[in-house]
């Protein structure tokens, strides 16, 4: 029987949210289609048996896990080999990774090796009727539309998804499962690539990308300075602070917290625009948000039109007084 | 050294209007520009030329068209300019794109140094740099946000990841595709656009490639775009304004008060 395979996601030697939210579509997926789903992880050290446990009841009939020291940090070459050997043993009829920097290289990589084809990014993915093909659904164009992409003649079916996009199996799925270890022949993991350094970002500092809650500034704060309330609000409720482009570029914050286009796609549960116009290109990143909170003094603002409540006023004079309302009821 | 940078032509989005019925852009009367990405890619190579005794060329799949956007960059810093035109490259998806850049590069190589953009800004993939990357079985490097050192023996870069910054060495021939955050692109110069004008764009189709026609263009391509939709963008925002703005204030924060941290201070 064939297979629907997920690529594992890890920070150090932990699994990311991220393959348990594939764990859970690849679930489903298999329920339709009468298939099981299988799991790839390549790490530098054995997992524990709870990890093990974890991942069986997420969704996964079968493991495999390819244990080396290369496998620390993410280098292309070893990986492309040595999934390119995995597929080969037992080809899966799908491969899904998420679309982070590793699965955004690696899996481009692998469909070149395997002379297959690739959709990038996507937000959907379903099982047609009759053909049983991989129905796959990504934004294209700065998320003006979206695109439905199959691969009717190649296999496996290859697709990268968007961290938050799915959630992760609601039940348990199973406690137990088939451990299967990839023997790694250190010609596979061979590399000219030498990794010097690696600086981490701070635990506890929340990129854009995995915030549950994003209070994003624009220019229409008019002053560095009365980021402020942002800041406040973000430390209350451990949200993370965005921006557009305009303030990026105007030095008031860093390009790691631009959200739109040209920096990050986010998908938080809230998703506060502040003196935010509402360009295309930033409503690329953020419209898939679950709840969208508008502040602009321009009833007309473009913004308005994404999102599901509008604070007409001063963004810096609302945010201020929701930060002292928000205070007292800290107080309580 | 022999640089090779990937530059693909896009609709220029800063001309790119929505159409505020069904929220699709407007693309009539919109021109075409060198993929914003792609001159951060473009600008990393002049430099490292000019550092050196090196060659830069500039590659290119894409209708005829195109042309400008390559002329371009010669008016950049450029030394040389290929267009690869043929129609039977019309519909290609990233797999055979990335072949036929791959084919370009095995008949003139080896490049040393391959650089291409972290994605274009209409298909945004950004699949074609790691496809090349892995047909031609060199090390890939994506996501390069600075470029540390340009050595007899190897490169060395910094990327930027999820949970941190990596540095990494690498030795010729390596691709890697580059971040906004590497440079500022320059402009050409007036004496650059002079050269342009008269620069020579090399052409070269899917024959002189030596590529079989299934294995490029729509026929090539293992993906299949089978639907197109418009996603309704609007979302029916309740607007709260003058009198009104206490019970938005007061909304809002009934809506973060579950995430209130326990033990603020
Ligand atoms: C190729 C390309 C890529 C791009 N990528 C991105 C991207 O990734 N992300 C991005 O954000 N942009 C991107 N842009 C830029 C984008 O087009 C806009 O220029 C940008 O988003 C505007 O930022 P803004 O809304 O902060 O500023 P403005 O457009 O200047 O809007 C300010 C808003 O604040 C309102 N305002 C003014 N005063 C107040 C006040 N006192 N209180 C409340 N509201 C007030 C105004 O009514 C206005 O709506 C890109 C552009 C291009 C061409
Ligand atoms: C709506 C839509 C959705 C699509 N989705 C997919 C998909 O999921 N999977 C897929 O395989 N194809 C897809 N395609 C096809 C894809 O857009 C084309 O193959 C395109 O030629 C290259 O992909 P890209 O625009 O994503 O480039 P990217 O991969 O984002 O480009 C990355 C870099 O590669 C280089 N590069 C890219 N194209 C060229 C070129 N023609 N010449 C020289 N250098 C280049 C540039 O340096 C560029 O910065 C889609 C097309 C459309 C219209």
């Amino acid at each position: 029987m064939s297979e629907i395979w997920v690529i594992a996601e890890k920070r150090g030697t932990q699994i990311h949210s991220s393959t348990y939210e594939l764990l859970g579509k690849a679930r489903e997926l298999a329920w339709k289609r009468g298939s099981s789903v299988a799991l790839a992880l390549l790490i530098q050290e054995r997992p524990t048996e709870e990890t093990f446990r974890n991942l069986f009841r997420g969704g996964a009939d079968r493991v495999m896990i390819a244990v080396d020291k290369s496998f620390e940090r993410f280098d292309f070459g070893p990986y492309i080999r040595v999934l390119k050997e995995m597929v080969s043993q037992r080809p899966p009829e799908v491969i899904l990774a998420p679309a982070t920097t590793s699965g955004r290289t690696y899996m481009p990589g692998l469909a070149a090796l395997l002379g297959t084809g690739l959709t990038a990014d996507c937000t959907g993915l379903d099982i047609e009727e009759g053909t049983g093909n991989l129905l796959q659904t990504r934004p294209a164009i700065g998320g003006n539309i979206m695109a439905t992409i199959k691969t009717p003649k190649h296999r496996p079916q290859m697709a990268t998804v968007r961290p938050k996009t799915f959630s992760p199996l609601g039940e348990v799925y199973r406690e137990r499962g088939e451990i299967v270890d990839f023997p790694v022949r250190p010609e596979l993991v061979e590399s000219p690539a030498r990794l010097l350094k690696f600086d981490s970002i701070g635990e506890g500092e929340k990129g854009v990308q995995d915030a549950e809650i994003i209070i994003a500034g624009g220019m229409g704060l008019r002053r560095m300075e009365n980021m402020a309330p942002i800041y406040k609000l973000a430390r209350m409720i451990n949200g993370t602070v965005g921006a557009s482009r305009k303030i990026v570029d105007s030095k008031w914050i860093g390009h790691e917290a631009q959200v739109g286009l040209s920096g990050h796609t986010v998908k938080p549960k809230i998703y506060i625009a502040a003196g935010i116009s509402g360009a295309v290109q930033h409503i690329a990143g953020m419209q898939t948000s679950e709840f969208i909170v508008a502040i602009n003094r321009d009833r007309n603002a473009a913004i308005f039109n994404f999102a599901d409540i509008g604070l007409i006023g001063d963004a810096t004079e609302i945010l201020t007084q929701l930060v002292e309302a928000m205070e007292l009821e800290v107080r309580k | 050294m022999r640089i090779l940078v990937l530059l693909k032509q896009v609709p220029d989005t800063d001309e790119v209007k929505l159409d505020p019925e069904n929220g699709t852009m407007i693309r009539e009367g919109v021109g075409t520009v060198i993929n914003p990405l792609d001159l951060h890619a473009l600008e990393s190579a002049i430099r490292i030329k000019e550092s050196g005794e090196h060659e830069l060329t500039v590659v290119s799949m894409g209708p005829p068209a195109a042309e400008e956007a390559l002329r371009e960059a010669i008016a950049m810093g450029a030394d040389r300019a290929v267009l690869l035109t043929d129609r039977k490259f019309a519909g290609a998806d990233t797999w055979a794109t990335a072949k036929t850049l791959s084919a370009m590069i095995g008949l003139e190589g080896p490049y040393d140094l391959i650089l291409a953009g972290e994605k274009a800004t209409d298909g945004e993939t950004g699949q074609v740099g790691p496809e090349t990357g892995a047909m031609l079985g060199v090390p890939v490097i994506t996501y390069v946000s600075r470029i540390i050192e340009v050595g007899e023996d190897g490169i060395v870069v910094e990327r930027e990841v999820e949970d941190g910054r990596e540095t990494w060495k690498v030795p010729y021939p390596v691709l890697l595709s580059v971040t906004k955050n590497v440079n500022e692109p320059r402009l050409p110069t007036l004496k650059g656009k002079k050269k342009a004008r008269n620069a020579n764009i090399e052409k070269m189709g899917s024959e002189a490639l030596g590529l079989e026609p299934s294995t490029i263009g729509l026929m090539g391509s293992p993906t299949r775009v089978v639907k197109i939709n418009t996603p309704k963008l609007s979302r029916q925002a309740k607007l709260y304004e003058g009198s009104e703005l206490i019970e938005g204030i007061a909304r809002l924060k009934a809506l973060l008060k579950p995430y209130l941290e326990v033990n603020h201070e």
